[in-house]
């Protein structure tokens, strides 16, 4: 299903675990220095009221002028876990876009500001650079450098699947006690 | 063969591992593929992969922006020295990272400045045997952090798995393994395992074993056995690609044995990504290649 911006409340509140959608509108790239600053009380240079963070360092250059993005796959988000709750909640954050997926206090900040956790397909660079329609601005690229800066990317019909969601669901703690009991049936002597 | 040809091929090896998947790694994708059901997440991560594969080669560019750790494995004839193909493969690295093959990728571990060519300390691993035959062989793997994270060691007997010291107990630290990567080393995988060794053999073993093909049986019918055994229940864990869950949780899974020190019994599991990324030639003395290893 198509999830377009605007990002609201009710919009994200509406997606289930396990839901295929495909995002178009602005997301701004975010990694590791980026919520280290914002958790640590750095001002903002972008709105982040309905935004949707992506977990992605890209390889991005200039070509005749403009910005051409070469690489864009996401990347490892469990390492936000400390940070990515208090800012959902301190800035209405509405999603996050990365791979792995993240832990309880995350899920229980997405039930609580009605966000998602959007997993996009990890390793799938080209496909996902071939999403980005237009790059609309870099910030903090000074401080962070390229990877670690905050892009703003407009996408269309960027593919990830909800695993999980804002009534507490999370594909990841699924799958994980699923496979578990599968698992123990293997292991029995 | 001079140094600015020797560069020239070894850039070329670069490029072609980092921006194309061996065809027996496809072939393995596609049958993961085919096996998801319609309408699945699962089958929607493998369409994405596939589209992935086509876009990467069409365009030239890396499969995945984690150009990982570059580990190569040669096979020197005596017409090169080590000292030479080191600095000509350093070269080669070089240029593949200016020109984007490669992404600036080596982190200085103490003041955590990046190199910014992918050169340093311990960057990139070269591991050398000598080889009596004309021609060189050179086979490459770029290993991906993000799989590299969730490989593990394990030390039997583990009393809290219940693995013994015997192939049952390998079973169970290897399978361990795979349900604690859930799709988290973007499944699905291939393993590459090592009974016995030391813990820094043990490692290495384990990720040489993943220059296999991944079609080819096991030489020694016992571990061969076990191979398609762990393949099979693996994928009966149901975690599927990126862990969204499905049929196909690995692609493939290739064990080694090493002697170990009777007091101790490691198996150490390499974990690498579906951008399996890696590829070998061989080289003539005259600069050719000769052959394309996994075609
Ligand atoms: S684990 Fe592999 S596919 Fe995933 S991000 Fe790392 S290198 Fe890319």
């Amino acid at each position: 299903m198509l999830l377009e911006a605007p990002f609201t409340e009710e919009k994200m509140r509406a997606l289930k675990v396990g839901d295929l959608v495909e995002i178009t509108g602005v997301v701004y790239t975010g990694r590791d220095a980026v919520h280290k600053y914002l958790h640590d009380g750095g001002k903002p240079p972008v709105v982040l009221r309905d935004a949707i963070i992506y977990h992605c360092g890209p390889v991005v250059v200039k070509e005749g002028g403009r910005w051409v993005v070469k690489a864009a796959g996401p990347t490892t988000s469990i390492r936000e876990e400390p940070f990515q709750g208090p800012l959902m909640e301190q800035y209405g954050l509405r999603g996050v876009i990365g791979k792995g997926g993240m832990g309880p206090k995350t899920l229980a900040a997405c039930q609580k500001v009605g966000a998602c956790y959007l997993h996009a397909v990890g390793g799938a660079a080209q496909v996902l650079a071939e999403c980005v329609t237009d790059v609309l601005g870099v910030h903090m690229m000074e401080e962070f450098g390229s990877p670690e800066a905050i892009w703003e990317f407009r996408v269309a019909r960027f593919p990830a699947v909800v695993t999980m969601d804002s009534h507490g669901k999370s594909l990841h703690a699924s799958v994980a006690s699923a496979s578990a009991e599968v698992l123990s049936r293997l292991l029995k002597p | 063969m001079d140094a600015k040809m020797l560069q020239a091929r070894l850039l070329e090896l670069i490029r072609r591992t980092s921006c194309e998947l061996p065809p027996d790694v496809i072939r393995e994708i596609e049958k993961g593929w085919r096996r998801e059901k319609s309408d699945t997440n699962a089958k929607y991560a493998f369409g994405v992969i596939r589209d992935n594969i086509g876009l990467a080669a069409v365009k030239s560019q890396p499969l995945c922006q984690d150009t990982g750790t570059i580990i190569c494995d040669v096979a020197r004839p005596d017409w090169v020295s080590e000292r030479a193909f080191r600095a000509a493969f350093e070269k080669a690295v070089d240029e593949a990272t200016r020109v984007g093959y490669l992404r600036q990728n080596s982190v200085d571990s103490v003041t955590g400045r990046n190199s910014g060519n992918n050169l340093g300390p311990g960057s990139p691993v070269i591991h050398f045997h000598e080889t009596t035959a004309r021609s060189l062989t050179a086979r490459l793997m770029l290993k991906g952090g993000g799989c590299e994270n969730v490989g593990a060691q394990y030390s039997l007997p583990d009393t809290s798995l219940g693995a013994g010291r015997d192939l049952e107990g390998v079973r169970i630290c290897v399978l361990d393994a795979v349900h604690k990567a859930q799709g988290k080393g973007c499944g699905p995988g291939v393993l590459g395992v090592c009974i016995g060794g030391d813990r820094a053999t043990g490692y290495v073993a384990s990720k040489e074993t993943l220059l296999r093909s991944l079609d080819d049986a096991n030489e020694d019918p016992v571990l061969a056995k076990l191979e398609r055994r762990l393949l099979d229940e693996a994928n009966t864990l149901g975690i599927g690609p990126m862990g969204f869950g499905g049929a196909t949780t690995l692609l493939g899974v290739k064990i080694t044995a090493r002697n170990r020190v009777p007091a101790s019994f490691f198996v150490s599991v390499s974990y690498m990504c579906w951008a399996y990324r890696r590829d070998g030639f061989q080289l003539s003395a005259a600069g050719k290649i000769a052959k394309w290893l996994y075609d």
